[in-house]
C-alpha cells in the first residue's frame, strides 16, 4: 500500500482537471457567441430595416464621365438613346447622325432632306416629345423623325442598331400658308393620329391632324394619311413657343413675356380658346417652357432662374384653369434649357451661367446642383433611363455625366405632407402606389395609412379598455379564488386565438351581422350596462335569503345569463324596430339623413374584432397589477372603514394604475402592429374619415398587400420598408415605455 | 311593495349606490362580457366548422304561381329580414308584410345553372319536402350535382343501381393509383430526369471525359423507359377509371351524364339511416383531413396545408429552441448584471411585441432577396434566372418565424433560470463541480419544463401567424409537398400551405365564398383545436412547474 486510496482518487482528479476547465471554458464561449449571435441577429434587424431605407433620402449625384470623342460640332438638336451610349445628332445642314459617345466613331448618318427639297430652319430648334421631333423648314414646312434604337447580339457581343424612322412619311408636311416662315413649331404623336402645331412669325397659329383615310384602316402602317389643316388664327405674341402635349388634347403657346394661351384641341374639328394666362410677373420673361413626363404639366422657366409647374386644375364649377402649382429657385441666374426625364415626375435645368440642376416635381426637391464647366448650353439631354445626363454648348463642346438619382420621389414633404398631384383641385393626402400607365405618377403620402392604424387601434382601444380593465378589477379584486382559477386562463386563451379567424370571422360573419343589426350593435352600448344596474339594484331589493344563495365574487354566474338574454333579444328586435323607425334599413337611414357614407366592413367591426384580439392582453397585465397590490394596503383601507369599492376605487386601482397604463400601453402596441384583422375586415382604400362607419387602409395591411408585388429595391419596395420601420419603432417605443413603467412599479411594491 | 312610494325609491337608490355594489356589478358586466364572448366565438366557430362534414338534407321545394320554377337543394341558412331589406335583394314582398322570413338555398348544379346559392323569400314558397330519391353526387368539378338517378352505364349496357356503391369504390381506389403514380412514380422519374440533366451540364461545363457523358446517357435512357412505363401504366388505368357513367336528372328536367371518374361520392341524404348518417360523417372528416383540396381550395381536403403548417413549425422549433435556450442561458448565467444586460432584456422583451409583418418583410428583404439571392449565385448558379433560394419557401418561413419567436423561448427559459433556487447552484459548487457541469447536470434538467413552455407557446404563436408567412413562403397551393421520396426529400427551397393562409386565401380570394365558407370554418377549427391544445400543455406545464419549486424552496 503506497498510496491511500484519497490521494488516488485526487490525482485521477487533477488528471482530469485540465480537460474539466477546458470543457468549462468551452461551455461559456459557446454560450457567449451563441447568445450574442442572437442578440445581434434581433439587432440585424433593426439595422437591415435602415439599411434598405437609407437610399430613398439620399440626394442625386452626377459624376463627370469621358467627353464624348465625337468632334465638336455645332447642332440643331442632340439626344441620348436609353443607356446613353448613343448621341443623335442633327446639325444645321439638315443632315443626322448617331454618334457613340465612348468611341466618337460615327454611325448610320444620312441626310433629311432629298436635295434641292428645302433647308431646315436654324433658328427653330426641334422639341423633342415622347420620340418624335418636329424639324421645321424655311418655307413653312414641317418634318417628323424618331430615332429608333433596337438591341443587337451579334457574335455573342451586345450591340445597338440605331436608325431613323418617319411616323408620317419622309416628305415633309405644309403646315403654314405657303410664303410664310414658321417661329414656332411641335408635335404630338401616337400609333393612330398625329397632331403638328405651328406658329408663323405673324403669330398665325394652325394646326394639322393626320390620321389614316377612312377612318380605320385594315393595315394601319400603310394607310395613306389624310392631313386636316386648321387656322386657328392670330394669337397673342410674339410667340416664341409652342406645345402639344402626347395625347393631343391640349395645345399651348407661350410669349417671352409670359402669356400662355391655353387651347382645348379634344376635338379636332373645333379647337377652342380657353384662356391666356400670365405665368410670370411683370419684367420676368419666360425663357424655356417644356412638358414635364406624361404631358400633363407645363414646366414654365424664367429669367430670374425659376422654374413653374403649371396645370390645367378643375375649379369649382369644374372649368379648367392654367395654375401654378409649385416653383423651384435653386438655379439664380436666367434659365437657358429645361430638360425632363422620360418616365419620372423629375427633370432638369440649366442657366445662363452654365449651372444644371436636377429636380423632382412631386417631392418638391432640389436633387442636386452642379457646375458644367460650359457657358450658355445649346442643348440638353438625359437618357431615357435617366442614368445619363449631355449638356452643350454652342460651339458642340460635350460634357456628360453619370446620374445616380434612385429615389427622387420621396421626400418628407412628399410622405407626410399634402402634396399637389397633377390633375388634382387641391394638395391632398394620397397613397396610390402603382398603376397601369407608364407616366404615372406615385402617390406616396404615408399619412393615410399612419392615419388608418391610428382609427383601428382608437376603435379597438375604445371597445377593449373598458371591458378589459373593468374585468380585470373585479377578477383581481372581488371574484371568488375558485371562479377566478377558471375565468383567467379563459380569458387569456383568447390571446393565442390566430388573428386570421378573428379576421375571418369578422369580415365574413360580423360585418354582415352588424349591417343588418347595426341597432341593436350601437344600443347594446348602453343597454348592457344598464341591463347590469338594473339587475344590481333588483338583487340589493332581493329578500336576503335569496340573496345569501349567491355568494360575493359570484355575481358572474348570474350576469353571463342575463348578457346573453339582453343580446338575443337586442338582435331580435332589432330589425323589426328599424322597420318601425328607420324604414328598414338604419345604415340606409343614415345615409340618407346624415350623408354618412355606410361600408359593410368598416371601423366598428375593425374596432369589435381587433378590441376581442386586444382584451385579452391588456385584461392579464392590469390583472396581475391589481393582483399583485400588498394585501397590507386593502386591509389598512378596509379596516379604516372604507367599503371595499371605495378601498379598491382609492387605493387598489391608484396604486395599480402604472401596471394598468403599462397594459393599455402593450394592447396599444399590439392593435398597432395587427395585420390580418386590418386586411380582412376593412375595406383597405385609403381614406381619411374618422367615421367610425367607414373603413380604412393600415400600415400594417398595406405592406402585406403591396410588398410581395414590389419590384426589389424600387421606390416603392423601400417605401415599404419605411412603413415597417415606423411600425416597428411606434410598438418598440409603446413597449419600451410599459415596460419601464412595469419594472418600477415592481420596485415600488417590493418597497411597500 | 316597498318600492312604491317616490321617497322610499330614491332612499333605496342612495343607499344602492354609496355600497359601491352598482360599480361592482358593472365590472363584473365586462368580465360576463369577455366570458360570453370567449365562449360565443368558440362555440360558433365549433357549430359551423362541424356541421360541414354531415350529410344535408335535400329540399324540394316549389314555388307559387309565377315565383319561379322548382328547386332541389340544402338549406343553408334562415333568417328574417325587414321587408325593405328583402325587397333590396331582389325578391317578391307581398306589400303588407314588414318581417320575411327567408331562406338561403344551396342549389349547387354550377354547370348547368350557373348561380350557386339563392335567397328565397317563405312567402314564395308553395311545397317544401325531402324527397327520398332525391341524390347529392359530390364531383371532383363544378360542385354538388342535385337530382335523381335515372341509370348506372357501363359502355353502352345499363346496370343495376345497386352497383353504384360498389363501383364507386372501385372509382376511388383506381383514383388513388393514378394520383399515386402522377405524384409519385411519374413526379420522381422527372425530378431525376432534371437532376440528371443539371448533372450533365455540369460535367460538360467542366469538360467531362466521353465515358462519362456515355454513362450519364445510358442513366438517362433507363429513366425515360421507366417513364414510359409509368406513362403506359397510367394510360390504362384512365381508361378502366372511365369505363362508368351515371345519369342523372336535375330538377329543371335536364339529363346529366356524369363519369363516374369524376365523382367523389354519390347518397341520397334523406333516407340515410342513422349508421349510414355517421359513416358519412367520419368519411368526409377524414377527407377533409387526409385529402387535396379540390375546385380552387373550396373542396376536398386540406392535408398539405396541414402537412406544411406542421413541418414549418416542426422546423421553426429546431431552430428556435437552441437559439433560445443558448441567449437565455448567456443572458443569466454569463452576462454580467448591469445597465446593459437589463437593456438587452428590455429590448428582447419588446421584440416580442414588434408586428410579426415587421418580421415578414425583414426576412423578404433579409433572408429572401439578400441571403437567398447570394446563395443562388454561389450554389445554384446553372439554374438562374429561375431563382432556387431566391425566392420565398419553406427555409425563409422557418428561419424568419424562428426569429419572430425567439424572444418568446428566451423569456420563459430566463424565468425558469431565475426560479431556480440558489441553493442547488451552490450545492453543485461546493462539492467541486464546475460552473459549466452545474448548469449542464443541475440547472438546465431543472429548468427544461421552463424550456418547453416556451417552446409551446413559440409553437403556439407560429401556428396562428399569416401576415409574415405570406411575404416569405407560403402559397395558395403547391403542387409538391416540400418533404417527399425524392433526394434530398426535404425540399427547403419549396413554397409550402399553410391552414391560416388557407383561411385568409378561400375565405378572401376565392370567387365563391359562400360555398367556401364552411370550408373556411372547418379549417379554422382545426387551427383553434391545434393552437388551444399546445396553449392549455403549456398552461398544464407551467402550474407543474411552479408547485415543483414551491416543494424545492
Amino acid at each position: 500500500m503506497t498510496a491511500s486510496p484519497l490521494s488516488e482518487i485526487t490525482r485521477a482528479l487533477l488528471a482530469q482537471r485540465g480537460w474539466r476547465v477546458l470543457k468549462d471554458r468551452l461551455f461559456g464561449w459557446t454560450m457567449a457567441v451563441g447568445g450574442l449571435a442572437v442578440i445581434s441577429a434581433l439587432l440585424t434587424l433593426f439595422l437591415f430595416l435602415l439599411w434598405v431605407i437609407f437610399p430613398l433620402f439620399r440626394s442625386a449625384s452626377l459624376t463627370p464621365l469621358k467627353a464624348s470623342a465625337a468632334r465638336a460640332e455645332p447642332a440643331l438638336h442632340r439626344s441620348l438613346n436609353e443607356y446613353g451610349d448613343l448621341e443623335f445628332v442633327v446639325t444645321a445642314d439638315g443632315r443626322y447622325h448617331f454618334v457613340d459617345a465612348l468611341t466618337g466613331a460615327e454611325r448610320d448618318g444620312g441626310s433629311l432632306l432629298a436635295p434641292g427639297r428645302g433647308t431646315l430652319l436654324p433658328g427653330l430648334t426641334g422639341y423633342r416629345n415622347h420620340g418624335v421631333l418636329a424639324l421645321g423648314l424655311t418655307d413653312g414646312r414641317a418634318l417628323l423623325v424618331t430615332p429608333t434604337y433596337r438591341s443587337t447580339f451579334v457574335n455573342n457581343i451586345p450591340g445597338v442598331a440605331a436608325s431613323l424612322s418617319y411616323p408620317v412619311g419622309r416628305e415633309p408636311i405644309q403646315v403654314l400658308p405657303v410664303g410664310t416662315k414658321l417661329r414656332a413649331l411641335a408635335a404630338a404623336t401616337t400609333a393612330d393620329s398625329t397632331t403638328i402645331a405651328a406658329v408663323s412669325d405673324n403669330d398665325e397659329l394652325t394646326m394639322a391632324y393626320l390620321a389614316p383615310a377612312g377612318g380605320l384602316a385594315l393595315d394601319p402602317d400603310n394607310a395613306p394619311l389624310e392631313t386636316t389643316l386648321m387656322v386657328l388664327g392670330r394669337v397673342a405674341g410674339p410667340v416664341t413657343q409652342v406645345l402639344v402635349d402626347p395625347d393631343q388634347q391640349e395645345l399651348y403657346t407661350v410669349t417671352e413675356s409670359g402669356e400662355v394661351s391655353f387651347f382645348d384641341i379634344r376635338d379636332k374639328a373645333a379647337p377652342r380658346l380657353v384662356e391666356t394666362t400670365r405665368v410670370v410677373p411683370g419684367g420676368v420673361t419666360v425663357t424655356d417652357v417644356r412638358w414635364l413626363a406624361g404631358g400633363n404639366s407645363l414646366l414654365v422657366g424664367d429669367s430670374r432662374g425659376r422654374v413653374a409647374q403649371w396645370f390645367p386644375a378643375r375649379d369649382q364649377t369644374n372649368a379648367r384653369h392654367l395654375t401654378k402649382v409649385r416653383e423651384f429657385t435653386a438655379l439664380s441666374a436666367p434659365i437657358s434649357r429645361i430638360e425632363p426625364e422620360y418616365f419620372r415626375k423629375g427633370f432638369v435645368a440649366s442657366d445662363l451661367t452654365g449651372q444644371v440642376a436636377l429636380y423632382h416635381t412631386t417631392a418638391e426637391r432640389t436633387l442636386v446642383v452642379a457646375a458644367t464647366g460650359l457657358g450658355e448650353l445649346a442643348s440638353l439631354a438625359i437618357s431615357p433611363r435617366a442614368a445619363v445626363l449631355m449638356a452643350t454648348d454652342a460651339q458642340g463642346q460635350t460634357r456628360r455625366w453619370a446620374v445616380s438619382n434612385r429615389h427622387p420621389e420621396v421626400s418628407w414633404h412628399s410622405l407626410w405632407e399634402k402634396v399637389w398631384y397633377e390633375g388634382r383641385q387641391q394638395p391632398e393626402y394620397i397613397w396610390q402606389s402603382s398603376s397601369a400607365s407608364s407616366d404615372f405618377e406615385p402617390k406616396f403620402s404615408l399619412t393615410p395609412l399612419v392615419f388608418g392604424t391610428l382609427k383601428a387601434a382608437f376603435y379597438s382601444l375604445l371597445f377593449a379598455i373598458p371591458i378589459a380593465v373593468m374585468g380585470a378589477i373585479y377578477t383581481a379584486y372581488f371574484m371568488h379564488a375558485t371562479l377566478r382559477a377558471f375565468v383567467k386562463p379563459s380569458i387569456e386563451i383568447m390571446a393565442a386565438l390566430p388573428t386570421v379567424i378573428l379576421g375571418f370571422l369578422a369580415g365574413l360573419w360580423l360585418a354582415p351581422i352588424i349591417e343588418s343589426h347595426l341597432l341593436a350593435v350601437l344600443s347594446l352600448t348602453i343597454l348592457l350596462p344598464l341591463s347590469v344596474l338594473l339587475a344590481s339594484l333588483l338583487w340589493s331589493l332581493c329578500p336576503l335569503r335569496l340573496r345569501a344563495l349567491l355568494r360575493p365574487g359570484h355575481e358572474v354566474l348570474l350576469l353571463v345569463p342575463l348578457i346573453c338574454v339582453v343580446l338575443a333579444l337586442a338582435m331580435g328586435a332589432s330589425q323589426p324596430l328599424e322597420e318601425l323607425w328607420f324604414g328598414g334599413s338604419l345604415p340606409h337611414w343614415l345615409t340618407q339623413k346624415f350623408g354618412f357614407t355606410y361600408e359593410q366592413r368598416n371601423s366598428l367591426v375593425v374596432g369589435i374584432a381587433m378590441g376581442f384580439a386586444v382584451i385579452p392582453t391588456i385584461f392579464s397585465i392590469s390583472e396581475d397589477a391589481i393582483f399583485a397590490v400588498p394585501g397590507a394596503l386593502t386591509t389598512g383601507s378596509l379596516a379604516l372603514g372604507a367599503t371595499p369599492w371605495q378601498t379598491l376605487s382609492r387605493v387598489v386601482v391608484l396604486t395599480a394604475s402604472p401596471g394598468i397604463f403599462a397594459a393599455v400601453m402593450i394592447g396599444l402596441g399590439r392593435a398597432v402592429g395587427e395585420t390580418m384583422i386590418v386586411l380582412m375586415s376593412t375595406g383597405n382604400t385609403p381614406v381619411m374619415d374618422f367615421s367610425i362607419f367607414q373603413g380604412f387602409r393600415a400600415l400594417s395591411a398595406n405592406i402585406a398587400v403591396e410588398m410581395p408585388e414590389a419590384e426589389v429595391n424600387s421606390t416603392h419596395f423601400r417605401v415599404l420598408f419605411l412603413a415597417a420601420f415606423v411600425l416597428f419603432l411606434t410598438t418598440f417605443v409603446f413597449n419600451s415605455v410599459a415596460e419601464v413603467v412595469r419594472q418600477r412599479l415592481r420596485r415600488r411594491y417590493g418597497n411597500l | 311593495m316597498a318600492i312604491c312610494s317616490p321617497n322610499r325609491l330614491s332612499g333605496t337608490l342612495k343607499t344602492w349606490a354609496r355600497t359601491g355594489n352598482p360599480w361592482v356589478w358593472l365590472t363584473a358586466g365586462a368580465v360576463s362580457l369577455s366570458l360570453v364572448m370567449v365562449f360565443g366565438i368558440l362555440f360558433l366557430i365549433a357549430s359551423n366548422g362541424l356541421r360541414h362534414f354531415r350529410a344535408a338534407a335535400v329540399a324540394q321545394i316549389t314555388f307559387a304561381e309565377g315565383a319561379g320554377a322548382p328547386l332541389l337543394g340544402e338549406i343553408v341558412d334562415r333568417e328574417s329580414v325587414t321587408a325593405v331589406r328583402a325587397r333590396e335583394a331582389g325578391g317578391r314582398v307581398p306589400a303588407d308584410a314588414t318581417m320575411v322570413e327567408r331562406f338561403l338555398i344551396k342549389r349547387g348544379n354550377r354547370d348547368i345553372g350557373g348561380e350557386d346559392f339563392r335567397w328565397i323569400n317563405a312567402p314564395d314558397i308553395q311545397t317544401l319536402d325531402y324527397p327520398a330519391d332525391a341524390y347529392t353526387v359530390e364531383r371532383l368539378e363544378w360542385g354538388n350535382l342535385y337530382g335523381r338517378i335515372k341509370a348506372l352505364h357501363e359502355g353502352g349496357t345499363s346496370v343495376p343501381l345497386v352497383e353504384l356503391q360498389p363501383r364507386l369504390a372501385r372509382v376511388v381506389a383506381l383514383r388513388a393509383d393514378i394520383d399515386h403514380l402522377e405524384r409519385v412514380a411519374i413526379g420522381g422519374t422527372n425530378y431525376a430526369l432534371d437532376a440528371l440533366h443539371r448533372r450533365e451540364k455540369a460535367q460538360r461545363k467542366a469538360g467531362a471525359t466521353p465515358a462519362a457523358l456515355a454513362s450519364l446517357a445510358a442513366e438517362e435512357k433507363a429513366l425515360a423507359a421507366r417513364y414510359a412505363g409509368f406513362t403506359a401504366e397510367l394510360e390504362a388505368k384512365n381508361v378502366a377509371i372511365s369505363r362508368d357513367r351515371l345519369r342523372l336528372e336535375t330538377i329543371e328536367g335536364e339529363t346529366r351524364e356524369v363519369p363516374l371518374a369524376k365523382v367523389v361520392r354519390a347518397y341520397a341524404p334523406n333516407q340515410m339511416s342513422l349508421r349510414q348518417q355517421v359513416a358519412h360523417y367520419g368519411a368526409s372528416l377524414w377527407e377533409f383531413l387526409s385529402a387535396q383540396p379540390r375546385e380552387a381550395n373550396t373542396e376536398g381536403g386540406v392535408f398539405p396545408a396541414i402537412f406544411g403548417t406542421v413541418l414549418m413549425v416542426v422546423m421553426m422549433s429546431i431552430l428556435v429552441t437552441p437559439l433560445g435556450v443558448i441567449t437565455a442561458v448567456y443572458l443569466h448565467e454569463y452576462a454580467k448584471p448591469g445597465a446593459v444586460t437589463s437593456a438587452i432584456r428590455i429590448a428582447v422583451n419588446n421584440l416580442a411585441g414588434v408586428p410579426s409583418v415587421v418580421y415578414g418583410v425583414f426576412g423578404f428583404g433579409f433572408f429572401v432577396y439578400l441571403v437567398g439571392g447570394s446563395v443562388d449565385r454561389a450554389f445554384f448558379a446553372d439554374a438562374l434566372p429561375s431563382p432556387t433560394f431566391g425566392t420565398p419557401g419553406l427555409l425563409w418561413s422557418s428561419l424568419t418565424l424562428s426569429l419572430l419567436t425567439v424572444p418568446v423561448v428566451i423569456v420563459a427559459t430566463e424565468e425558469g433560470l431565475s426560479r431556480i433556487p440558489r441553493a442547488i447552484r451552490e450545492g453543485s459548487l461546493a462539492l467541486g463541480a464546475t460552473k459549466a457541469e452545474t448548469l449542464w447536470r443541475m440547472v438546465l434538467p431543472m429548468a427544461t419544463p421552463a424550456m418547453i413552455t416556451g417552446l409551446i407557446l413559440a409553437v403556439a404563436r407560429a401556428a396562428g401567424e399569416v401576415a409574415p408567412l405570406m411575404l416569405v413562403g407560403v402559397v395558395k397551393l403547391a403542387p409538391t409537398l416540400p418533404l417527399d421520396g425524392n433526394f434530398p426529400f426535404l425540399h427547403l427551397d419549396r413554397k409550402f400551405m399553410h391552414l391560416g393562409f388557407h383561411i385568409y386565401d378561400v375565405g378572401f380570394q376565392s370567387p365563391n365564398v359562400e360555398a367556401a365558407r364552411p370550408l373556411v370554418y372547418s379549417t379554422a377549427l382545426l387551427l383553434v383545436l391545434l393552437i388551444m391544445s399546445l396553449n392549455l400543455a403549456a398552461i398544464r406545464l407551467r402550474n407543474r412547474l411552479r408547485e415543483k419549486y414551491h416543494a424545492a424552496e
